[in-house]
């Protein structure tokens, strides 16, 4: 993109009134804005010379039409002047700091000068601190009185008030040299421009009136205010001139005062917000930049863009990983911009001259011109394009487009994929990228963004392709990885009882893209440990313990299944589960053989995985949570063992022979003896069901191997839901001595203090239903603040953040170029390439601190 | 092998950091925790999380980890425990207000005297020398008459003796022996006093640790807080099983302590120190910075991310941070 020119600074300053009047295209005279005509009035509020919203009229200061102008400011000549009212405190200021006779800076030379050292943004600490006790001027020796502020905009002078036009001639009178001191920059703020004689009213397009349905034309909040403002004026005005009383003078003075005040700041405190007709707070000019909504963070920090695309995501496995299939109905209406050249020519007519899918929309002349691609234009497009144009062209397979899912919460959140156009209405993503976008398919939605120009193309395919994104900058291990069915199907694959016939084998390799069939190793058939190794590079060496190691991790294990072993690239023993499959191949891949190699092992594993998976076919049924009356009998034996040690405890801290815990009182000792045996219990029903159904039992199966779901879940279905809690404790609200009217008062035992005796399999009763639903409130309820505490977190974390980068030294400096860090990360090394290691070095022994140095 | 883990030069490692600890904030539980006994409802996960980014004066359960010197024993670690363990009148004895008779009374149990191994001669010393007037003891009941004995004066008084040190380091609610991993013992405590912790005969002032970030910046310095800021951080994120790579943790640290004390992030710490006016006025408290800076004539240099970005330019980063100039001619 060419750049013409840079903004390189932004000042900011405070509009004198000499400068409004300059620069005001219109002084508004009437408090009024369109006449019977709905015509607008000369020197009312919509004035021609501010700019004109209305088509067909002209601006008549520089004669542009309705998108040409961009407006122009006009302005309001007050008859009395009226206090700033977001400025009230820094007028305080500066009356505070000066002596109201002499008007210079109530400090001595010497204290000027100590001024000096001060850091600017504590002067004003230290001005208040300087002049609080002072009783005299230390020029002219006047007694001072005491000034006060009235919120916003009252101030007094002992125990008179001041009127603003004392405050303005006061502020007038501060030397600029006093005000540098204070901070202040006199050249473009003094401080009596602060106390407004003029009105700056901004261009007609900033406050446009919409037009009703009825016609009837309805204005802009700021309209509003500034009508009244105008009408105040005028009364005040002719009151002034009628010679009025000064008390009605005074009275209107003020109400002009609060109308300038709400059109600055409509919820200023002390003042009562002004409204609209329907008793609507009015939206005034603070209301229009504060705030999520504000100007600020709505339209200036958010920008909106064009070339994107929106709709319900669903799975296709069939995909490459840094593809996205893009429904038809989308792919004609975006388009890419191509350039012509004399490479292209001929290519492009061919998509200018098609009336059908793939063509081109608009050519785009040298000229500047967009012309229309219709039946009409075509012929025409094609004979006149030449090089310097630029082909408007639909979206075709092999475009690269970027793929959002919001809350955009990391920078994987968005991803470069190329396109696949397909028939249907979804967007189609690999289940495989899911984790990075944390997305599912019950009905997400994610955008599309089409890249319009070469260099952001090719920033894009550089930095942002899913291929570069498969390990996470946040921890150094994978992010992208095959996961639940992929892990079930590699598994199945790879256990040893796992064998295929020539038929079988060439049929999984010719999914995977292998072309290459090796000998068979178990007798004529195939192992699928040795069809999964021909897609291991050869260099590729791994000892891992397994997951489904019984063993503790730090004993060994002789069982040759529960070791995983790679080694050159034949996986020699072990059945894949999720933490190799998922993690520990697939970045090593990474590190041996880069992303593109990473990435094409993910899409052939998980293709020969799911291929697997779908003929050995996985699934799940209530045989496979309903257990025999023995074993049912064995978890009951379990519950009547918790009942009886819940009630020995009990009985125990009734007769005071409960053990204490320290630190707790007796009550929380019985509380926390009871969680340990529900717990305890529910954990042991969970050995027994492990016990009786192994690995037949397909739930059981995918929680041991890492694909989906975990024990518990297979404990809650099969044995019991077990304890409710709510706030970490046994449920305990309710009815006076008890949860339920089920319950005699003050039983404390398993069932009435919320524990669920019943599997989900089999039903909870209703009091247990009651109690589970307590508990299941409390962590929806929790979910719900959570995102909201931790959005805000990461809002403050980023903008504190943002701005350091490393710099060509290694080192990390904010915006202002201070150092944050001499080496990023002290090593200097990107966590993403540190393979989730760190190495620092061992300290020498002569730097250790030794015994002496306390 | 080092070249190729080099970070690359303009990747913006600060929004990467804040994205990689404030991405996991979702999954953390804002359930409290108890240690061990020593104080309940210890913030965990992301309220403690928060904690540590807003740079709170003090935590909300402060507590210390206090390791001995030479002799780890269980007795001597007991002993240690004992003797630092904060204990005030109010807690051992009874007082009351006898404003009839303008006195006071205390009432000292003799039960928890000797758990706490306090004899009534220490709390006769301790209240001498807090009180002027006579005192007179009684068995277990102490009697005061304070020589100014308006009122007034009378329950100033008795609230000072309630709160009257008799023994232990202030602020140390409760100490509790724990046995380590390595198997040896080691005190935890309710309530942190780093400096007179550093006093403290016998123990190991290399390793005595808390969780305060402010107090180790009061008593150690900037380099200790920030260390402590770091391991606190990784601490809360590992407690959740959440994998966070240190480097972002002490990106977020060095950035807190950077200006030599510990800063929150947000608008009254890095956030409203920023270089930029239209950055400050994007993130919060828009109209007070627009104000200030137009009084102050203030100018916006366009050095950072928000700025640029309001105005529509490229971004000071990545690949943004690339000049290149075309030699003409």
């Amino acid at each position: 993109m060419y750049v013409s020119k840079m903004i390189d600074r932004l000042k900011f300053s405070i509009f004198s009134p000499e400068m409004i009047r300059k620069m005001s295209a219109a002084k508004i005279t009437v408090p009024d804005t369109y006449n019977d005509d709905s015509y607008p009035i000369d020197g009312g509020l919509v004035d021609q010379r501010m700019g004109v919203i209305d088509p067909g009229l002209k601006c008549k200061t520089c004669g542009g039409k309705l998108r040409s102008c961009p407006g122009h400011f006009a302005h309001i000549e007050l008859v009395r002047p009226v206090i700033h009212p977001e400025f009230g405190k820094t007028i305080y200021f500066v009356l505070k700091s000066t002596c109201h006779s002499c008007k210079r800076l109530l400090l001595s030379e010497k204290q000027v000068e100590d001024l000096s050292a001060v850091i600017e943004s504590d002067i004003e600490m230290e001005m208040k601190s300087k002049t609080k006790k002072l009783s005299k001027c230390p020029h002219c020796h006047t007694a001072l009185e005491e000034i006060k502020l009235l919120k916003p905009t009252g101030f007094s002078k002992g125990k008179q008030n001041m009127l603003p036009t004392e405050v303005r001639d006061w502020l007038s009178q501060v030397s600029d040299k006093d005000l540098r001191i204070l901070g202040f920059d006199p050249m473009h703020a003094r401080p009596e421009w602060t106390v407004l004689t003029a009105l700056l009213v901004p261009p007609v397009s900033v406050r446009p009136s919409i037009t009703l349905e009825t016609g009837e034309r309805s204005e802009d909040d700021l309209t509003h205010k500034l009508v009244d403002i105008m009408r105040i004026n005028q009364r005040l005005e002719a009151n002034i001139n009628a010679g009025a009383p000064q008390l009605i003078i005074e009275d209107l003075w003020e109400l002009l005062q609060y109308h300038v005040t709400t059109y600055f700041n409509n919820d200023t405190s002390n003042i009562p917000p002004a409204r609209h007709r329907s008793g609507r707070p009015l939206k005034t000019i603070s209301q229009r930049l504060k705030g999520k909504e504000g100007r600020f963070r709505y339209n200036l920090s958010g920008k909106r863009v064009n070339f994107s695309a929106r709709t319900v995501i669903s799975p296709d496995p069939n995909i490459s990983i840094d593809e996205v299939g893009v429904p038809l109905e989308i792919a004609e209406d975006l388009t890419v911009p191509i350039k012509v050249t004399t490479w292209n020519l001929e290519d492009l007519k061919k998509y200018v001259l098609s009336a059908d899918y793939p063509r081109s929309l608009y050519v785009l002349r040298p000229d500047g011109k967009r012309v229309l691609v219709n039946d009409l234009t075509r012929q025409e497009c094609a004979d006149t394009l030449c090089i310097g144009c630029t082909v408007e062209r639909q979206l075709i397979n092999g475009d690269t487009v970027l793929f959002n899912r919001q809350p955009s919460l990391h920078r994987i959140s968005i991803m470069c994929h190329s396109v696949r156009v397909f028939p249907g209405r979804t967007l189609r993503l690999n289940p495989t990228v899911c984790p990075p976008y944390n997305a599912d398919f019950d009905g997400d939605e994610m955008n599309l963004h089409v890249i319009q120009s070469e260099e952001a193309r090719v920033e894009a395919e550089l930095l942002m392709k899913v291929h570069r994104q498969i390990i996470s900058p946040r921890h150094g291990h994978a992010i992208i990885k095959p996961q639940e069915d992929y892990v079930s199907g590699a598994y199945y694959m790879t256990r040893n009882d796992a064998l295929f016939t020539k038929a079988e084998a060439c049929n999984l390799l010719a999914i995977a893209g292998v072309n290459d069939l090796p000998s068979p190793d178990k007798g004529d058939k195939y192992s699928g440990k040795l069809l999964f190794s021909m897609l291991l590079p050869k260099e590729l060496n791994l000892q891992m313990r397994s997951r489904l190691s019984k063993k503790p991790a730090h004993e060994i294990d002789p069982d040759p299944d529960a070791n995983i072993v790679i080694k050159d690239g034949i996986l020699l023993s072990g059945a894949l589960e999720s933490k190799s499959f998922e993690n520990e191949i697939l970045e090593k891949i990474v590190h041996l053989r880069g992303n593109e190699a990473a990435l094409r092992f993910v899409d052939t594993a998980t293709r020969m995985s799911l291929a697997v998976i779908t003929r050995q076919g996985l699934s799940v049924s209530l045989r496979n949570y309903s257990l025999p009356s023995e074993i049912g009998n064995k978890v009951e034996e379990l519950q009547d063992t918790m009942r009886r040690e819940i009630d020995t405890a009990i009985m125990q801290y009734k007769n005071g022979t409960l053990e204490r815990i320290s630190g707790r009182s007796m009550r929380e000792s019985l509380e926390d003896k009871i969680m340990g045996i529900t717990s305890r219990t529910r954990d042991n029903s969970g050995k027994v069901i492990e016990n009786h159904f192994g690995f037949t039992n397909t739930a059981i199966l995918m929680a041991k191997i890492g694909a989906r779901g975990s024990l518990l879940n297979a404990i809650q279905m099969t044995a019991m839901v077990g304890q409710q809690a709510v706030r970490a404790k046994r449920v305990k609200r309710g009815y006076r001595g008890r949860t339920l009217v089920h319950f005699k008062r003050g039983d404390v035992g398993a069932a009435s203090r919320g524990f669920v005796f019943n599997p989900f399999s089999k039903g909870l009763l209703p009091t247990e239903f009651f109690l589970h639903s307590m508990g299941g409130r409390e962590s929806l309820v929790n979910t719900a603040i959570r995102t909201a505490r931790s959005g805000y977190m990461q809002r403050r974390l980023i903008n504190a953040l943002q701005d350091m980068v490393v710099r060509n030294d290694y080192s990390v400096r904010d915006s202002r170029g201070m150092v944050v860090q001499c080496i990023y990360g002290g090593d200097g090394v990107d966590p993403m390439r540190s393979g989730a290691k760190i190495a620092i070095p061992e300290i020498p022994d002569a730097l250790k601190p030794s015994e002496n140095d306390v | 092998m080092k070249g190729k883990t080099k970070v690359d030069i303009g990747e913006a490692v600060g929004i990467v950091a804040a994205q990689s600890i404030g991405e996991p904030g979702t999954q953390m539980t804002m359930r409290t925790f108890h240690y061990a006994g020593v104080a309940e409802q210890v913030p965990t996960g992301l309220p403690r999380l928060i904690e540590l980014v807003d740079a709170r004066k003090e935590p909300k359960k402060p507590f210390m980890d206090i390791y001995l010197a030479q002799d780890a024993s269980e007795a001597a670690a007991r002993e240690v425990a004992q003797s630092i363990e904060c204990t005030k009148l109010n807690s051992i004895a009874q007082i009351e207000e006898n404003f009839l008779e303008k006195k006071i009374e205390v009432t000292v149990d003799q039960k928890e005297l000797d758990l706490m191994r306090l004899s009534m001669d220490d709390v006769k010393k301790a209240l001498k020398a807090a009180t002027s007037g006579s005192l007179e003891a009684n068995g277990n009941v102490i009697t005061i008459k304070p020589s100014a004995s308006s009122l007034r004066n009378i329950r100033r008084l008795t609230n000072k003796l309630r709160i009257l040190h008799l023994k232990g380091v202030e602020r140390i609610r409760r100490a509790l022996l724990l046995k380590g991993k390595d198997g040896k013992y080691f005190i935890r405590t309710d309530g942190s006093n780093l400096a007179a912790m550093l006093k403290q005969p016998k123990v190991d002032t290399q390793r005595v640790y808390t969780n305060d970030v402010k107090e180790v910046e009061r008593v150690l310095g900037i380099e200790a807080a920030r260390t402590c800021l770091v391991r606190e951080i990784k601490q809360v994120l590992d407690l959740q099983g959440l994998t966070v790579d240190v480097r972002h943790c002490m990106l977020l640290a060095d950035a807190m302590t950077m200006d030599g004390e510990v800063k929150s992030i947000g608008r009254h710490g890095l956030s409203g120190e920023k270089a930029g006016v239209l950055a400050r006025a994007a993130f919060e408290e828009t109209i007070k910075h627009l104000i200030k800076a137009s009084t102050g004539g203030e100018e916006d240099r366009l050095i950072g991310v928000t700025e640029n970005i309001i105005v529509g330019q490229t971004v000071p980063i990545g690949t943004g941070l690339v000049r290149l100039k075309m030699k003409l001619g």
